[in-house]
């Protein structure tokens, strides 16, 4: 049952956008959500839709796999648009019973709507085709200039990537508890929800026990293979952008300008 | 040169109540001397709690010893300054598979003592494929860990020990947690390993089998270097094995039981194969 639970979304498939460098997926998810903000017209997001829509073509990744990401924020998605539609003061168009519909209403409603969901599809297409470590790593790099102001970065990717290789494991660990406080009688499934946060002690406690365990373990296991920190380490796959990587940064450049410039301009 | 030595080797675990006072003292390791010749395989027997682990950890400079001292390649464990230089000459795996491997895909796993050592990328590359090419699991670089069967794990361990290249590697109850398929798996790749690339192995266990082609065994009782020889005379030595609580093989046991009704066999038989043959020249 909770075996079932995939970390990520990643999806596997060879494309362009997947063989990109992660610092080029992280920095041009980051731009295009600024660009998001950016539009005074409905053309700014009929552009930054289309790039999307480029994106995900050559991404090889199914158009649903997008969707899923936004049935998640559906409820708010509606909520949005909801006060927006109804609270925004303004000319009226409609009025139902006590509600009244603006066009300055009808206006932001449609804004908020394009713009959450392009920001949606938009970082969950960088996690779709981006594995956990490639993100990981993409970040240690770009953040690795906060060193000089003493941030960990080295320390902290390292722990997501632990934490990352370790997630299926204590699932594992988790399930294997579960079966066995059931056929001690333990009660997972019934009873309020104080009754069964109460039934999770005897599973929570044996599961930190055995993870202090395995993190102790590990950290022997990884001082024996001389691991001293981020100082003097080489990298077995070390991130250098290749030609795709500039052509990807060009796009966006060209992306970023036009989409800006055009959702800039006062259509009267 | 010995590649371990160690002389009047003393460990104590102090145990400490609550307000840490001390409650007790449990020495783990108590006078050990030990010489271990380059390229020999070298068993370490002895049931729970007899200070095998805890000796092995002091090979690697991951414990260091309360008294006495113990030398890698020459060099002291207890000198800080070589203690990156032990740790390489020393590779160390471990019991519990899960527990030991970093990386989230088997080649990266490999990969991650080099890249610690500072090794640069091409030769990190290099060295992955030898290792995983000396352990069998080189069609495997591109998997997750998390689908290995426990023996393909401690392979992987394995590989990403000798991916430091140390002179040699010592495993500490490697097989414990493994079915007897994964156990015959990774013994037979430690065997491999000091046959053909004459790496020094340092076997610690508590499987009788195990040991049958070690060149050389040390028998642990409570701390202390109870036996010492090679397997046929530790083997020959039946009841002493028991009273250590050790078990021995079904062949040198039936050996022994038969000898013992008056069948004239030879000490200290160690296979099917020689004991088949001992009863056809009766």
């Amino acid at each position: 049952m909770l075996r079932d639970i995939t970390l990520g979304q990643y999806y596997q498939t060879k494309s362009y956008i997947h063989d990109l460098d992660p610092r080029v997926k992280l920095g041009g998810t980051v731009l295009y959500i600024i660009s998001l903000f950016c539009f005074k017209n409905y053309l700014g997001y009929l552009i930054a839709a289309l790039f999307l829509a480029i994106v995900v073509k050559l991404s090889h990744v199914p158009f649903r796999f997008m969707v899923k990401g936004m049935k998640a924020i559906l409820m708010l998605l509606m909520i949005t648009v909801m006060f927006n539609l109804f609270l925004t003061p303004g000319t009226p168009v409609v009025t139902l019973w006590k509600l009244t519909i603006t066009a300055e209403g009808v206006r932001m409603a449609l804004t908020m709507m394009a713009r959450l969901t392009l920001l949606v599809i938009g970082s969950s297409l960088m996690t779709l085709t981006t594995t956990p470590n490639n993100l990981t790593d993409g970040m240690e790099k770009m953040m690795s200039p906060l060193k000089v102001i003493k941030v960990p970065v080295h320390e902290v990717a390292m722990m997501m990537s632990i934490a990352l290789r370790f997630i299926p494991i204590l699932m594992e660990e988790t399930d294997k508890i579960m079966k066995a406080q059931t056929a001690r009688g333990a009660d997972f499934e019934h009873g309020n929800l104080l009754a069964r946060a109460k039934a999770l002690v005897p599973l929570l406690v044996p599961l930190f026990i055995s993870a202090f365990r395995r993190a102790n373990d590990l950290a022997m296991a990884m001082e024996a293979r001389c691991y001293r920190g981020g100082e003097g380490r080489t990298k077995m796959k070390p991130l250098i952008y290749k030609k795709k990587d500039f052509l990807a940064y060009a796009g966006l450049v060209v992306y970023m300008v036009v989409s800006i410039v055009v959702g800039r301009l006062s259509l009267g | 040169m010995k590649i371990v030595k160690a002389r009047d080797l003393v460990f104590e675990y102090i145990r400490r109540d609550e307000e840490g006072n001390v409650e007790g003292i449990s020495t783990a390791v108590d006078h050990v001397n030990l010489d271990i010749k380059q390229g020999d395989f070298v068993a370490i027997l002895g049931h729970n709690g007899s200070g095998k682990s805890t000796l092995a950890k002091h090979m690697n400079a991951i414990l260091y010893p309360t008294e006495g001292t113990i030398w890698v390649d020459g060099k002291d464990t207890k000198d800080e300054d070589v203690l990156w230089d032990i740790r390489q000459t020393a590779g160390m795996v471990f019991q519990n598979p899960d527990n030991q491997i970093i990386g989230q895909v088997v080649e990266e796993d490999v990969g991650f003592g080099p890249e610690n050592m500072g090794v640069p990328t091409k030769e990190i590359w290099e060295r992955v494929e030898e290792s995983l090419r000396a352990v069998g699991m080189y069609e495997y670089r591109k998997n997750s860990p998390n689908k290995l069967s426990g023996g393909q794990k401690q392979r992987v361990s394995i590989a990403g020990v000798l991916a430091m290249h140390p002179k040699c590697i010592i495993l500490d109850e490697p097989t414990a947690m493994l079915d007897p398929n994964g156990r015959k798996e990774v013994i037979r790749a430690v065997r491999a390993l000091n046959e053909v690339e004459g790496m020094t192995v340092i076997l610690i266990t508590h499987y009788m089998e195990e040991i049958i082609h070690a060149d050389r065994v040390y028998v642990m009782d409570s701390g202390k270097i109870a036996m010492e020889g090679t397997p046929r005379e530790i083997f020959s030595q039946v009841e002493r094995l028991k009273s250590l609580r050790l078990d021995v093989p079904q062949v040198t046991l039936l050996a022994y039981e038969l000898q013992k009704r008056g069948v004239k066999l030879p000490n200290g038989i160690l296979t099917t194969e020689e004991l088949a043959a001992a009863i056809k020249a009766l």
